[in-house]
């Protein structure tokens, strides 16, 4: 294991109440500040394993360990950004921002003002008061973010977060992630299965084969990303070698 | 960030060019038209026309006959709805949360909801006598089921994606009943309640048929025995008029305080 392994799987399987077997011995250490991302065809696990991770769903067999101690349900070092984003319908933005801290016990005023401050870094300050229903998917989403952002997590779960995004937003959005976690050192773990999507953001891929669920290859993108224009690094010699990789792979489980 | 624009409602226009209120009045005229024609015709003899009705209804509101029998009629209602809705939204609150309640009360909450109550009435006067308490029981009994099962599926139906959200955030227990499961479920639950006073209804006025005749069923069953058939018409369609309107203005009020957009029911996912 690197020594600067922010979150461990050591040897995790999960068989469900069905007989279904989704994950079979998972190793990963993801490093502290990156972006890794799990890939993979339908059914290869890749939700259940970051569930797992998250603490809302326990592994049959093996452990899962953060920042050194051993994972037995949610905690205030991870945060989950959902694939249908899981907004309160009933709630404003600035409530669902706030949802994470209003949880914690956090007072109204203080809440809202730092939920404000992350409702402004995903660029909805217009939007506060407006309820889920008045708000297109991909906003939907970036209120998914905030509310994951307000709890100040080291570590960020983000469940196939721009699968319900029409793909004009998404690249936008996939930009603006990117921009946004420059600044700052959080551990991101990106479920996907979009291959463009995990060779533009990702640092690390773990690409995962399915029935059962196992790490199939590590990938190391190495894409230059500093300073360069997104179309830059999607012409990137390294990115497009990374795509192929990945489909001379994946095609055989299609 | 943020250039998207948000979803804006789009407008129906309607299609045809008189409004639905022409309509609606045409569809009144045509029906009490008809009404006036198959009593004067007569189809019976103790089915009286629509004005002759209409007249027996204006003197009995004049003569506070109605208002009387109202006021007797509503009090059994009420109280029978308010312990229905305390004990029915209780009971199925409790069978939504704890799977062993469910397991327990669940079969007979179906058959309940299923069963003709009304014929449980003769029994409830058997037991507990001619006085209010059987009226109330009445109600209690017609009520409790739809609102118990509504009640029930409104907690059972919380979209399991946000219980995990509010797990994911470290939600306790506590909060996550107070804060996802409850809000989520009220719009059902208030839909029950509507249903269940639809329910007590029938079960005022089949109590006031059945166990003793009092306020609006003394009014049907006195008038029918006199032979006064106008007045016992007027006091037919004035608890069918009551009835419908409290029912609209109930799902009027719930629409407004549980707007269909506001439960989560129009975005996809």
């Amino acid at each position: 294991m690197p020594a600067d392994a922010i979150v461990e799987v050591k040897a995790v399987g999960k068989v469900y109440e069905t007989g279904v077997e989704a994950l079979a011995h998972i190793d990963l250490a993801l490093p502290q500040g990156k972006l890794s991302t799990l890939l993979g065809p339908s059914g290869c696990g890749k939700t259940t394993l970051l569930k797992i991770i998250a603490g809302l769903i326990p592994p049959t067999r093996g452990e899962v360990w953060v920042k050194g101690k051993m994972v037995d349900g949610p905690g205030a070092e991870r945060a989950f950004v959902f694939q249908d984003f899981a907004l309160l319908p009933w709630g404003n933005v600035l409530r669902n921002v706030a949802f994470g801290l209003e949880l914690r016990g956090l007072p109204e005023a203080q809440r809202y003002e730092i939920a404000r401050r992350h409702i402004a870094e995903v660029g909805l300050t217009t939007f506060e008061t407006s309820y889920p229903h008045q708000l297109s998917g991909g906003m939907r989403q970036r209120v998914g973010l905030a509310r994951a952002l307000t709890v100040d997590a080291d570590i960020i779960l983000m469940d196939e977060p721009f699968s319900s995004v029409d793909e004009q937003t998404r690249r936008k959005f996939q930009e603006e992630l990117l921009d946004l976690l420059r600044h700052k050192n959080k551990t991101v773990i990106f479920v996907t299965h979009s291959i463009e999507e995990a060779a533009y953001l990702s640092d690390q891929i773990f690409l995962l084969s399915p029935r059962p669920g196992t790490i199939s290859k590590i990938i190391q993108p190495n894409i230059d990303r500093h300073g360069r224009n997104p179309d830059e690094i999607r012409r990137d010699k390294n990115y497009l070698d990374t795509v192929d990789e990945i489909w001379q792979i994946l095609k055989h489980y299609v | 960030m943020g250039s998207e624009k948000p979803n804006t409602p789009v407008l129906h226009h309607s299609i045809t060019p008189v409004s639905p209120l022409v309509w609606q009045l045409i569809s009144f005229v045509l029906f009490f038209g008809l009404w006036e024609l198959a009593g004067r015709w007569p189809i019976s003899f103790s089915f009286p026309p629509f004005s002759k009705t209409l007249l027996a209804l204006v003197s009995m509101i004049a003569d506070g006959s109605l208002a009387r029998a109202y006021l007797s009629t509503l009090q059994p209602l009420i109280i029978g709805i308010a312990l229905a809705g305390v004990i029915g939204i209780g009971f199925g609150i409790a069978m939504g949360l704890s799977r062993s309640i469910e397991w327990f009360s669940l079969p007979i909450f179906i058959v309940l909801q299923a069963a003709p109550m009304a014929a449980i009435i003769p029994l409830i006067t058997y037991m507990y006598g001619i006085g209010i308490l059987s009226k109330v029981l009445a109600v209690v009994v017609l009520a409790a089921p739809v609102i118990v099962m509504n009640s029930y599926k409104g907690i059972r139906n919380t979209n399991p994606s946000l219980i995990q959200m509010c797990r994911a955030f470290l939600g306790t227990k506590r909060q996550e009943v107070l804060k996802i499961v409850l809000p989520h479920a009220s719009a059902l639950i208030f839909a029950g309640l509507r249903l269940g006073v639809a329910m007590g209804f029938i079960g005022i006025v089949i109590a006031e048929l059945l166990i003793t005749p009092t306020g609006i069923g003394d009014l049907i069953t006195y008038n029918s025995s006199v032979a006064d058939y106008p007045q016992m018409f007027a006091a037919i369609v004035s608890i069918i008029i009551f009835a419908a309107l409290t029912i609209n203005a109930l799902e009027r009020l719930e629409r407004k305080l549980f707007p269909p957009e506001m439960r989560g029911l129009e975005h996809a996912g």
